[in-house]
Parts: C-alpha cells; structure tokens; sequence
C-alpha cells in the first residue's frame, strides 16, 4: 500500500493521501455465516426456482431449505461454543450487528423453530391429491385469481407454489439479523426483510383463498402503518443523538459521551425528541410481538394465513421481536428506564388481560390461539420489565419453550380436516379424544403447556418470567400475569374437556394421518414441551448464560 | 452381611413384578416362583440370623443404605434398612409363616383362575411388609405401611365378583386410611420437631422434647396403630376382611400385617416412654379391644369371623403389654410371635375345613369332622390349646408373661388392667372351646349347599396339611422355647429396653387365677355346646348375644356417627358450594365472558378500525412515556 501511495504521488503530485477518505469496511464473515448462510441459500432457491425443472423442484428446495437451517444452526453453535456467547462477544459489520449471547441464543431459536416449521411447510400428504398430484398447504398458483380459470388450470396441472421456501428463508434472514441489529437502520431493513415475505406467505392458501388474500392485505397495511411508526421513530432519535449507532444513543441518553459537538451539544438536551422517538420505535415493536393496543392484526392474520405459516410466523416472528425489544431497551434506553418502565407495566398488564379474556369468547381454534399468543406476548413482556439478568434469562427461555408449543400445536391444528379442508371451528373438535385419543392428548399436552401446567415447558417459562418480574418489584404485575393465567386457563382446559369428554358428531372431522415430516415436528413439540418442563434447569443455565448484552 | 437386607425385600418384590407383568404365560409355573422367591427371602433371613446369633449383643444392628430415596435440602429421605434384633424377630416371622402360607396356597387356590395373581399380590405383600419393618425412618416405614395396605386391599377383594369382597376391601380401605393420616401427621410432627425422621436421631433426642410433643407424636402414632391392627375405634374393617382367601387371611389378617400396629408402637419405645398419657391410652385401647374382640368372637357363627374377633383380642393384649412400657414390650412382641404361628394354624386350618365342606363357612352346619379330618383336627386343636393357654403351650407363657406384667404396673390401674387381662383369658377359653366344639365334635350337622350336594369331607391335600403341621409345632413348642432361660428376653432386651415389674401377688398366684379362669370358660363352654346338641339355625340370644352378632353394633355407630354426620357436612358444605363460591366464580366467570364478548366486538375486521387502534395506541404511549417524565 505504502509502496503504491509512493509511486502514485510521483505522477500526481499529491503529498499526502486525503485525510476523509472512506475506510473500507470490514465485515467478520465468519461471525455473520448464520445470516449469510441463510441468506445464501434463499438466493439459491431462488435460481433454483428458475432453472431446476418442476417436478423435482419440491424435493430441492425442501433439501436446500433444511440443509441452510442446519448449517446455519451449527454455525450458531460453533460461534457460541468458540466464546462469542460470553468472552468474546463483540460488534461485528462496522457497528451494525451484535454478536453476542442473547444474539445467537435467539437466533439458534429461531432455527430450531424454523426447521420444524419448514416441515409442516413440507408436508403433501395431508391435502387430499390433486388430481392424482400430491399437494401441500399453498395456493397452486398464488397470482390466479380465487375461482378463476387460471386457478382450476393450475390446480388440475398439479402447480404447487415451491416458492414458500426461498421466501421463509429470506424472512428467516431477516429474523436472525432483527435481534441481532445494533443500530437502528439496521434494525429497519431487518424488519422490512422478515416482514415482507412473510405478507406474501399469509396470502398464499390453497383453500379459503380469499380469506388467506384478505389477511395478507391486512397484515400488510398495518405493517406498512407500523414500519412507518417505527422509521418515524428512528429519525427522532437519530435526530437527538446524531447517531443510529446503539451504543452511541446510550452514551447520549446516558451523559456519557466523549466529545459534544455543537449539533449534538443542541439537539440533546431536548428530552421530546428522545422520548417520542423511543415511544415510536417500541410501537414499531410491540406491533411485531402482538401487543395490546397493537394486536388487532393478529387474530384476522393468524386465522387467514395458511396454518403451517401462523405456526411459524407465530413462533419465529415473536421470537425476533422480543429480541430486537429487549436490545432495545437493554441496550439503548437502559438510562430511560424509569420512563418506559411504568408505559410497559401498563401494555404488559393490558395484553395479558385482554388476550386472555377476549380469547375466552373465541369459537375458532386458530383465532384461539391467536388471542392465546397475545396474553402469552403480555407474559413476556412482564419478564422484559425486570431489567434485570435474571429478565433476560426468563424471557430467552420462554421464547425458546413457547415456539416450539405453538409451532407443534398449529401443526396439530393442520390434522384436523373435513371437506372443507381445516375443520377449525372449535364445535368440530368435540369428542375428538374418542375418536383420535392420540391427537387429542398431544394436543392437549400442548394446551397445557400453554395454560402453565407443571411438568411442562410453559410452567417454567411463566415461573421465570413471574419470578424475575417479582423480583424486581413488579409485584401487582405478577398477580395480575397469575389472574391471566387463571381466565386463560379456563379456555385451553375447556378445549381439553370438549375434546375428551364431550360426544363425538356423526359429521366430525377426521384426523389426517401426515407424513414422517409434521409428525416429527409434533414428535419435537412434545419432547422440547416435557423436556423443558420436566427437566428445564440445564436450558435455564444456558438462557442465564447468554442473557448478558454487549455495547 | 449387611448388604444382604436389601434382598430380603427385592426377592418377593420380584416375585410380584414379574407374576404380575408375566401375564398367562406364567400361570403354569407362577405359584412356584412366588413360592420359591418368598423362600429365598426366608433362606436369607436365616442366614442373617445366624449370623447376628454370631456377634455380641451391642454388635447386632446392621444397617444398610442403598441410595438417598429423597434429596432435597433439608429433607433427605434415605431408602436404608435397619436390622436389629426386633426387625430380625419380624423377618423371620414373616417371611416364615410367609412362606409356609405360600405353600399351602398353592393347594388351597388350585382350582382359581388367577392363581398367578394371587401369588403376586402375596409376594408384593412380603415385599412391602418386610420393608415396614426393615425401614430405617419413618418415611420408608410409611412407604412399607401403604405397602401392606395396597396388598391387604388388592387380597381382601382378590374374589372381585362377589360384592361383599369388593365392599369389604373398600371398608379396610377406608378405614386404614385413617389410621395412615395419624402416621403422616406423626412423621410430619417429628421433621418439625427434630428436623428428621430416621429412628436413631428421633428416639435418641426425645429426651429434649416436651411432654406434650411426645404424647401428641404419640397419639397420633396410636391412631396409626388403630388402623392397621384394627383396634378400637378403627376396628370395624377386620370382620368383613374375612372375605379374602383363607390364606390371607392367616397371613396378613392374623399373623402379620395386623401386627404392625405392635411393631410402630414397641419400635418408637422412647417416644411413648417419654409420654406416660399417650401411654395410658394405649393400654386403655388395647384393655377395650381385648374385650370387644373377645365378646365378638363369642358370639359368631363364620368361623373366619370368630377367629378374626379372637384375633383382634389377641392384638388388644399385645397393645395393651406395649402399653406398659419397658415391663411389657418384650411380652407384646413375645405374644406376637407366638400368636403368629397358632393363629395363623388355626385360621389355615379353618381354610382346611372349608375346603372340605363346600367352602360353608357357617360352624353350626359343622359338626363331628374330627374324624373326617385328623390332621387337620390334630392342628387345630393344638392351635387350640395354645391359643386358650393351656399350660406349656406357646400362648400360656406369651399371655402368662402379659398378664403378670398387667397387674405389675401397679395400683388402682394395674388391678384394673391385670383383671381385664384375666377375665380376657377366660373369654377366650370360652370362645376358642365353642369353636372346637361345633366344628370338630357333637353330631354331623351338614347341610346341603346351593347345589343340594351334601358335603363330604376329606382331609386336605399334603401341601396343605404341612404348612399346618409345621405351625402347630411352632405353637406347642415356641413359647417354651422362648421361655426357657429367658431366651427371648435377652435377646429382643438390647433394643426395647426391660424392667422387670412386680405384681402385687405372686407369679404364682396370677397362673393360678389364670387357670381357674380357663376352667371355668371352658365348663360354660362344655355347658353350652358339648352337653346338648347345637341348633343348626341360631336361637334369637341374650340381648348381649345379639350385640355381639353384630358386632357390637360397630357399623351403626360408625354409620350414624360418622356417616350421616359426613352426609350432613358435605351437604352443607355443597350448598355453601353452590350458593357462596359457585356464586362468586360463576358471578366471575359471566363477567369475564360478556367483558369478552363486548371487547371481541371490538375486533370488527376492518383494517381502518385497526390503524386508529394502533393510533390511538400509539398516542397514548407517547403521552404515557412523556407524563412520566413530567411528573
């Protein structure tokens, strides 16, 4: 370099290199493989989409999709076990992502859920065949129009829509970069890149198209209206601390900062700027976890979207979110907390509240769930207010516990079938426990899971989250999360009694019998459900020791 | 050695697992390995016991711990055994008489189906059995105790398909648990107490204990004990028991299980030593007892049914000796030795007599077997003499010692005791020589069964008879054998501890009075039922006859008493149910619904709707997060 700057001043004339010049970023490619690899494999998929023949593009983009999670999982686990979880954890990407415990602990989530997810996406044996053509859950062509000509040529010529799978792995990409994102840009562009597919993915059923249409659309106005929340928020506070950079918005919120310009010296002492901004970006967040007064999507999307989506998008999304919060609030407006707290008490108690009490109305099972997953959001929520480790160690542990409950319990809901496809509505699922006693009990022993039953994930996951919540003063909160848990546990028990002890109907539904793909991924919901619940302390030390931030 | 202890246990409880997981394919073979493994146990306790005869007598107590069956801080529960020379006395008793019940079962259920079964569930019942009295705390003692009541449930309604058998088998049941709820509360007052339950820490810290402590651990130690060797006021539950299979009946009902009661109370000696009230209460219940069961088996005409009231009367005298401390433990555990072996030849010997009659177990349709059935005669009537304490007999030393020991406590209630003790004796004799009488003499007075077969009777096969044979050696000559030198004395001394008692007349005199009181029960005996014939259908009898037929009206106190002030209690406590709390929860639970179904008309479906949701949310979080700030 030395040698070249000389020669090339011998002809230029210019004595010294200028001062501002760009350095060339660094990017610690070993330190992103989980992301690069995932998104590696999406572009993959999607040439593969383009060139591999149609027949056999199925199978590829299944291997494809599965062998990326899997490698991007040992990725995960190589970079915690090489020390980046604890000792080494450190900035990567010029500032933009974290590498660091809660980063890979979430992200290893988040492949875990995924590939179970992308089972269920696998799954042809349920829908009966098409035309003497195995079919999965998604329309046969997502661009004909419900009922139109287009469709029934495309239903009768046996298209399935192969595409889902480059685009859960684009969403997956996203996801991973979401909790991990250490400025705020990227944080946006992480949401943007999750969000986006996964509008498409909700819109995408085979049966019930119009519904599944309707959802997307849904989904994607409010996104839309949420991502403009969040990007207004953004620009606040960059406008308050001149910077995107997490660390250095702390440093402003916390006084800390090295040298004042002028600028800043102007702009940091208006506190409005800050706390509309942070106000802004949390709405943004709290949209994506499904909290009340921002869950009104929920219920309308999770029902609409093709089932092993909701599943998925449920689990995975929530898991992203969460994380994306709590390095927000851990790590940029630690020195706020004294203002957020109170406004998170109050979101945390209402959505706990309002999930449970309206689910208990609810006569469909997906829409069930749904409002299930909005008091289970509020439940979180309370292991985020404690600011403290033990916080953070709760809520890693519940997010990891809860996906893999909802993900095998949406996978049992894709069992379920009359004529019409899904038999949702939860009148149909009368006496199931007579007919399909397996089903039945696996799903009920994920009911119980989320209702909090010892002996099962979700009690340990609720016991941490309340313990630590407690432990930090949040007392009334806790009760309040207990007297939740109780209205919440009336509607899953009740769905367990009318499964077992009501009469069966002449017209019920039947169970499906799946392939080894969706029966391994309710075989892994249950054995993830007991196992946390049954023997949950190695989990707990392994969520204790990630849960420490890096800045 | 001591690593040996925990096969005493593991050999039956293998037994009963894979009789009972075996399915059909063992029914062939099932009652030999029940009987073999109960043998192996039997084998093991031997070498045991020669082996402590071996060692001195500080020496003698092995323990053995196998693992911590509970670990939590605090509260650690071990899985260890304790041998002593008590538990060894209850080994070989058990898996003794266990065995030789074994046998005989083998004859006596041939011809059953679930033969197999009932050798598991006999197994398991050694199994558990041997744990009670091998347990090193309290916890493992409980565990052994529910034990024993699973097995006593599981045997008693073993013939499911009669009701009463189902019905009995709920009543013992029932009323044991009871008695287990002063054993929990009792284990429960010791951890608070003395921070644990392992017998060698509880019975050594008991001196720095108050009285009051002890004598409610005590108490509650009583009710336990009430429970399971069916003692007044939990009595009521033996009678029925009668309903399982003979040889249950022997083993668990007479010679073992309804022992434990003795083995708790002589085991936790310091405890009751450091509480001379829960003492008097003990011997009060066993005095009671020894004269309900006694009157009860007057007047009984099942067979089963008056040994079960001479049983629970036998028991009453062992209460009673533990009752009187360190001058009775001995002596309770002495007679409960001896008992083991006549009684439970007497109840095989009942068996031996249905099995010839048709399974009739009414003894006035009995009558002059005994030349029908020598052997069986032969046994039964040396259970008999034993039993009644003929002199030199097995029962005349055990109940000698028990009496002289009665009156030995000393004024106003060691004549009261001593006198109850001797009017007991000769209730006995008058009950035990009715029995011989209408089964063994008088004229034939056999009745057709429900077939309208006459029966014919014949001596049981040899796998019966020997069992037989072998305890009515045991009742002859045990008590001489233990009473010789003071044999028995020395040896169970070391951990129960002996004074010697001084009855205000002489040993003599108290045999003496003893025997004027066996003659006499006998003559009124001879009187009744040797002199004139027996009706074969009951005269209506004394008031008190009628009473005792029903067992003392036991049942209707505890119906009206307990029963119908249970109703009554859950019957008010339903409408206060209905009326109070399903009030509220109800009032809650429509509330929650109609808030529910008000907020669900919220969720319309229309985007818009949901944008000014989100709006206003956001609006308010903004003025939230700024309010906190302001204020």
């Amino acid at each position: 370099m030395s040698t070249l700057t000389s020669a090339h001043s011998l002809w230029t004339l210019a004595a010294e290199a200028p001062a501002d010049r760009i350095p060339a970023p660094t990017i610690e490619y070993a330190q992103l493989a989980p992301t690069l690899i995932v998104v590696g494999a999406a572009v993959l998929g999607i040439l593969v989409e383009a060139f591999v023949p149609r027949k056999s593009r199925y199978y590829v983009q299944v291997f494809l999709t599965v062998a990326a999670l899997a490698s991007a999982f040992a990725a995960v686990v190589g970079l915690a076990a090489g020390g980046y979880a604890s000792g080494k954890a450190h900035i990567a990407a010029m500032g933009a992502i974290a590498v660091d415990g809660p980063a890979l602990f979430l992200q290893g989530t988040i492949l875990l859920a995924s590939v179970v997810a992308v089972f269920t996406f696998a799954e042809r044996r349920l829908d009966p065949a098409a035309h003497g053509k195995r079919v999965d859950s998604f329309a046969a062509q997502a661009a004909s129009v419900p009922g139109s000509d287009s469709e029934k040529a495309a239903v009768k010529a046996g298209f399935t829509t192969t595409e889902v799978f480059p685009l859960a792995l684009f969403a997956i990409a996203g996801m991973l970069i979401f909790p991990a994102a250490n400025d705020l840009l990227t944080l946006f562009i992480a949401l943007e890149v999750f969000s986006l597919p996964l509008y498409l993915l909700c819109a995408l059923a085979r049966r019930q198209r119009l519904m599944s249409q309707e959802a997307a659309v849904k989904y994607f106005l409010l996104g839309a209206f949420s991502s403009a929340f969040l990007l207004f928020g953004i620009a606040l506070l960059y406008g308050y601390a001149g910077s995107v950079s997490y660390a250095v918005i702390a440093d402003v919120v916390d006084g800390t900062v090295a040298n004042i310009d002028p600028a800043l010296a102007s702009t940091m002492g208006n506190d409005a700027l800050l706390l509309i901004g942070g106000a802004l970006i949390m709405t943004g967040l709290l949209f994506k976890v499904g909290a009340v007064p921002f869950h009104m999507w929920t219920p309308d999307v999770y029902q609409g979207a093709p089932t092993p989506i909701t599943g998925f998008m449920a689990a995975a999304t929530k898991v992203a979110a969460f994380g994306a919060l709590l390095r927000l609030l851990y790590v940029v407006l630690p020195g706020l907390r004294w203002d957020w707290r109170p406004v998170m008490w109050a979101v945390a108690i209402v959505t706990m509240l309002a999930g449970a009490v309206i689910a208990v109305t609810q006569t469909d099972v997906k829409r069930l769930l749904a409002y299930s997953s909005i008091a289970h959001a509020g439940f979180i929520l309370a292991g985020v207010i404690a600011t403290s480790a033990e916080g953070v160690q709760s809520v890693l542990f519940y997010l990891g516990a809860y996906s893999f409950v909802t993900i095998g319990a949406f996978a049992v809901v894709t069992l379920v079938r009359d004529a019409g496809g899904e038999a949702t509505h939860l009148s149909k699922w009368a006496g199931l426990g007579r007919r399909s006693p397996l089903t039945a009990a696996v799903f009920a022993v994920f009911l119980l899971a989320f209702a909090g039953i010892p002996l099962t994930s979700g009690f340990t996951g609720k016991f941490a989250v309340f313990k630590a919540a407690a432990e930090s003063g949040a007392g009334v909160l806790v009760v309040i999360g207990v007297l939740s848990s109780a209205i919440a546990a009336f509607f899953y028990i009740r769905v367990i009694v009318l499964m077992f002890f009501s009469e069966p109907k002449a017209d019920g539904p039947t169970v499906a019998v799946p392939s080894p793909l969706t029966m391994t991924t309710i075989a892994v919901g249950v054995a993830v459900t007991l196992a946390l619940g049954v023997a949950p302390q190695y989990f707990l030390e392994l969520a204790g020791q990630a849960s420490t931030f890096v800045r | 050695m001591e690593n040996l202890i925990a096969l005493l246990v593991a050999a039956p409880l293998l037994g009963a697992v894979v009789l009972l997981c075996g399915g059909r394919r063992l029914d062939k073979v099932g009652h030999w390995i029940g009987t073999l493994l109960a043998a192996v146990s039997f084998g093991i306790g031997v070498a045991l016991f020669a082996d402590m005869l071996g060692r001195t007598a500080e020496d003698r107590t092995l323990t053995q711990n196998l693992y911590t069956w509970i670990p939590v801080e605090g509260f650690q529960a071990d899985m260890a055994f304790q041998l002593d020379q008590l538990s060894m006395t209850f080994v070989l008793l058990i898996s003794g008489v266990g065995t030789l019940i074994h046998v005989y079962s083998i004859g006596y259920m041939e011809h059953d189906e679930r033969r197999r079964r009932f050798f598991g569930y006999l197994n398991l019942f050694v199994a558990a059995m041997l744990l009670l009295v091998l347990a090193d705390n309290y916890l493992l003692l409980y565990f052994g105790w529910e034990g024993v009541g699973l097995a006593s449930y599981l045997l008693i309604g073993f013939w499911q398909h009669k009701p009463s058998a189902a019905t009995a088998a709920k009543k013992a049941f029932l009323v044991n648990r009871v008695g287990d709820i002063g054993l929990s509360i009792a284990i429960m007052l010791m951890f608070t107490t003395f921070g644990t339950f392992a017998f060698e820490p509880v019975l050594a810290s008991v001196g720095e204990t108050s009285e009051g402590t002890l004598t409610a651990i005590g108490l509650m130690l009583l009710l336990a004990a009430c429970g399971k060797s069916a003692q007044v006021p939990l009595q009521s539950w033996l009678g029925d028991a009668m309903e399982g299979p003979t040889p249950v009946s022997a083993l668990i009902h007479a010679a073992t299980m309804v022992t434990a009661g003795v083995y708790l109370i002589v085991r936790s000696a310091a405890i009751f030593n450091g509480a001379p009230d829960a003492q008097l209460v003990v011997t009060v219940v066993g005095a009671v007892t020894l004269l309900f069961g006694a009157i009860v088996g007057c007047a009984k005409d099942d067979i089963k049914k008056a040994l079960a009231g001479s049983t629970m009367s036998q028991i009453g005298y062992m209460i009673l000796a533990a009752g009187l401390g360190p001058i009775g433990y001995v002596f309770a555990i002495m007679h409960l030795v001896t008992h083991g072996f006549f009684k439970a030849g007497l109840f095989l010997g009942a068996g031996s007599v249905m099995h010839g009659m048709n399974d009739e177990v009414d003894m006035r349709k009995y009558g002059g077997l005994r030349k029908y059935m020598p052997v069986t005669y032969a046994t039964f009537g040396l259970g008999y003499l034993a039993i009644i304490g003929f002199p030199g007999l097995s029962g005349f030393f055990s109940k000698d010692m028990i009496i002289e020991a009665a009156f030995a406590k000393g004024g106003t209630e060691g004549w009261i005791l001593g006198g109850v003790t001797l009017l007991g004796a000769g209730i006995t004799a008058f009950y035990m020589t009715r029995v011989m009488l209408l089964t063994f003499f008088g004229e034939k007075r056999w009745q057709p069964d429900a077939g309208g077969e006459l029966p014919h009777p014949h001596e049981s096969p040899k796998s019966m008879t020997l069992p037989m044979v072998i305890l009515a050696l045991g009742s002859v000559f045990a008590g001489a054998f233990f009473e010789i030198g003071e044999r028995f004395l020395k040896w169970l001394e070391p951990v129960t501890g002996y004074e010697h008692g001084n009855p205000p007349v002489s040993a003599m005199t108290v045999t003496a009075a003893t025997m004027v009181v066996l003659v006499i029960g006998i003559a009124i005996a001879w009187t009744m039922y040797g002199r004139k014939p027996v009706p074969v259908v009951a005269p209506r009898g004394s008031l008190l006859t009628r009473a005792a037929r029903k067992d003392l009206y036991q049942d209707d106190f505890n119906h009206v008493v307990l029963v119908r002030g249970g109703e009554h209690l859950t019957r008010s406590l339903v409408y206060l149910d209905h009326s109070v709390v399903d009030g509220v929860v109800n009032g809650t639970a429509a509330s929650v619904g109609g808030l529910s179904g008000r907020l669900r008309k919220l969720q319309n479906g229309y985007a818009r709707s949901y944008a000014v949701s989100m709006f206003g949310g956001t609006v308010v979080l903004i003025a939230a997060t700024l309010l906190m700030r302001a204020v």
